[in-house]
């Protein structure tokens, strides 16, 4: 069952589209993430979900049931905020139980629902206490906490992550996740970090300038990009392009770089691929599938010559920043091999997760 | 502290202590009247110290002098002041504020064009609104009326509660709206539990404005009532007038004081949470 099914859906402010016609349909159950830079359109579309705006054209569908003119109250939806929106002169008992008291739940149900959620979430010490008392990850769990006890159909997470400090945004990121395996709710969530959108979603929607580049599982959206925006937009560091040119030779397929010194076997030899052969393609390829010489020996893998231009250690890696074929490539070796800016290393590339793309319409071709 | 800054420093105390003084010297010499006799004014003249302290002016004042052959001190006056200011005041600043909340919190086609209209109100001159009013409270039958009085301030004080509020409310979060209808509230609940807690601050501030505002007003007290209607700003001056034969400064410093005392405790009890409410936010 689609838990929520968004057909044809525009919003023009003035004669600006924010959205031009984005479809989704997002299962029961899943972790819908909505990923995208700012300006993308996707906060727009997640108030547009929640029935806070309206949308110029187009339908939403909650639980199967048209929403077009209905309230937000009445959508069955709960929401998190980035700002979490606590309201500030009610304690946390308080904003948890105010939207069950505007629906008039019977008080006895009220606390009941309270204490579950209270529990859950390890909040009853915090019960009396106002918004203003509370830590940011606090602040956050309560947020959470006012969406989880309505139980709805749909739970709409608005950034919720981004106020935090980088490590109480991992913890809270984690506990996202278990929360989400926990009780197994339909959730769509909205960020402009794409380490989130890889940790928690079952499906990524990639937004770009108010379309949606791709929507698909994590893995497919970071090994097959859709196009040439998802592929530098999702991953950090980001794939690397290059301009490269498609050859046949005895059977197989190559991309040959820069003036033909150096050439890569590709992986896949489909028909789409075959119809691109002597033709210019962007080949894009991971930073993680350039390393050290040892790195992927069993996989037949090509070892090249570069020249380093940078380097980035980690801790856990060493970014590389290196000059192949007059472009500067990405690379991520082993923080325990120590290569000098200025001078020439040997790299290992692993072929296998190339991905070639159409340099007009940017597209993935395979 | 070097010996120019200490000089320079000296310099700056002692000018603003004067101009501190020479700003209170009408306060000082009214107070000082309130407690002397009338022969004692005449005699030594009207900036002096008391000979001795004279506190029955006040009483007189209060309850027996006579404005305009009624022998009720200004008593009756000051109450009648009392009966406009209060429910002018709470039902500005009320409407004032759920004006604010509405034209900053919940955008609808025109509100710019509303606010600027209501705002407009604060720049029109009183002379200006004098006869429309006249023949609204003739057609209304509320000529002469303290609930006359009561409304036009009312009316006339929305301009200005409206823009206090409306100015305090713009910086509560959207967030805390869309969540709260997410919530299922509607427009007066969201009001009443979320957006009237925040508002204490700017609620002191159209009181405090309000109250010493309505209380001080002169012109349309005088206009639009006579004789025993009137609000003590007004009847200060038939009190003043009708003793200008034989000026009894003592009385009248005492009837000025006792006609100020209200705004002047309004200001000592509240003056600091105006400053404060002013330049506050909603949410911290």
């Amino acid at each position: 069952m689609a838990a929520l099914r968004i057909r044809d859906v525009w919003k023009h402010y003035g004669t600006v589209p924010v959205l031009k016609g984005i479809d989704l349909a997002i299962d029961s159950g899943e972790f819908a993430i909505l990923v995208g830079p700012s300006g993308c359109g996707k906060s727009t579309l997640l108030n547009i979900i929640a029935g806070l705006d309206t949308a110029s054209q187009g339908s939403v569908e909650i639980g199967d049931r048209p929403m077009n003119g209905v309230a937000a109250k009445d959508r069955n939806i709960a929401m998190v905020f980035q700002s979490y929106a606590l309201y500030p002169s009610m304690t946390v008992r308080q904003n948890m139980t105010f939207g069950m008291e505007c629906r008039r739940v019977p008080k006895r149900l009220q606390i009941e629902t309270l204490n579950r959620v209270a529990k859950l979430l390890q909040l009853e010490a915090l019960l009396d206490r106002k918004p203003s008392q509370l830590s940011g990850g606090q602040r956050q769990r309560v947020a959470m906490g006012r969406a989880l006890v309505r139980d709805p159909l749909l739970f709409l997470f608005d950034e919720p992550l981004s106020n935090l400090d980088a490590k109480l945004r991992v913890e809270m990121r984690m506990e996202i996740k278990r929360l989400h395996q926990r009780i197994a709710s339909t959730i769509v969530y909205v960020t402009h970090d794409q380490i989130e959108a890889m940790t928690l979603a079952t499906r990524i929607a990639v937004m770009h300038q108010g379309e949606v580049q791709q929507f698909a599982e994590p893995d497919t959206v970071y090994n097959r990009p859709a196009n040439l925006f998802v592929a530098r937009f999702m991953g950090a560091p980001p794939m690397n392009t290059l301009p490269a040119r498609v050859m046949a030779e005895g059977g197989g397929l190559f991309a040959v770089l820069g003036g033909g010194d150096i050439r890569l076997a590709l992986p896949v030899a489909t028909d789409a691929v075959r119809n691109y052969v002597d033709r210019e393609v962007v080949l894009g390829i991971r930073p993680e599938c350039i390393a050290e010489p040892t790195r992927h020996l069993e996989n037949g893998a090509v070892t090249l010559e570069a020249m380093v231009e940078m380097t980035e250690p980690t801790g856990a890696e060493t970014i590389v920043l290196l000059r192949l074929a007059g472009h500067e490539v990405l690379a991520r070796i082993a923080p325990d091999i120590r290569l000098r800016a200025g001078e020439a290393a040997r790299f290992s590339v692993d072929t296998r997760k190339i991905c070639l793309f159409d340099p007009e319409t940017e597209r993935l071709i395979g | 502290m070097p010996k120019g800054r200490l000089l320079s420093r000296c310099a700056i105390h002692a000018t603003l202590i004067v101009f501190a003084a020479f700003y209170l010297v009408p306060l000082v010499v009214v107070m000082l009247n309130s407690l002397r006799s009338t022969e004692d004014i005449a005699h030594a003249g009207v900036i002096n110290l008391p000979r001795h302290l004279v506190w029955s002016n006040f009483s007189q004042t209060w309850s027996s002098y006579c404005i305009s052959e009624h022998c009720t001190g200004i008593q009756p006056y000051f109450w009648n002041s009392m009966r406009m200011v209060i429910p002018a005041t709470i039902v500005s600043t009320m409407l004032g504020a759920l004006n604010g909340y509405s034209l900053s919190l919940w955008r609808f086609r025109g509100d710019k064009f509303v606010f600027g209209i209501m705002t407009l109100g604060v720049f029109l001159p009183e002379q200006m609104r004098l006869v429309p009013w006249v023949i609204v409270l003739r057609d209304l039958g509320l000529f002469n009326t303290i609930s006359g009085l009561v409304m036009i301030h009312t009316v006339q004080g929305l301009s200005f509660t409206t823009l206090f509020c409306r100015n305090y409310y713009v910086s509560i979060p959207q967030d805390l709206l869309k969540a709260a209808r997410i919530d299922g509230a509607g427009f007066f609940r969201i009001f009443w539990r979320i957006v009237l807690p925040l508002s204490p601050p700017i609620l002191i501030v159209t009181v405090i404005w309000q109250f010493t505002g309505i209380w001080n007003e002169y012109l349309y007290g005088v206009t639009f009532s006579t004789g025993e209607h009137q609000p003590i700003t007004a009847a200060l001056i038939a009190f003043s007038a009708h003793l200008s034969d034989a000026p009894q400064y003592g009385q009248q410093s005492a009837a000025v004081l006792l006609a100020a005392a209200p705004t002047l405790l309004v200001y000592l009890f509240g003056g600091r949470y105006f400053v404060r409410g002013l330049t506050a936010g909603a949410v911290k």
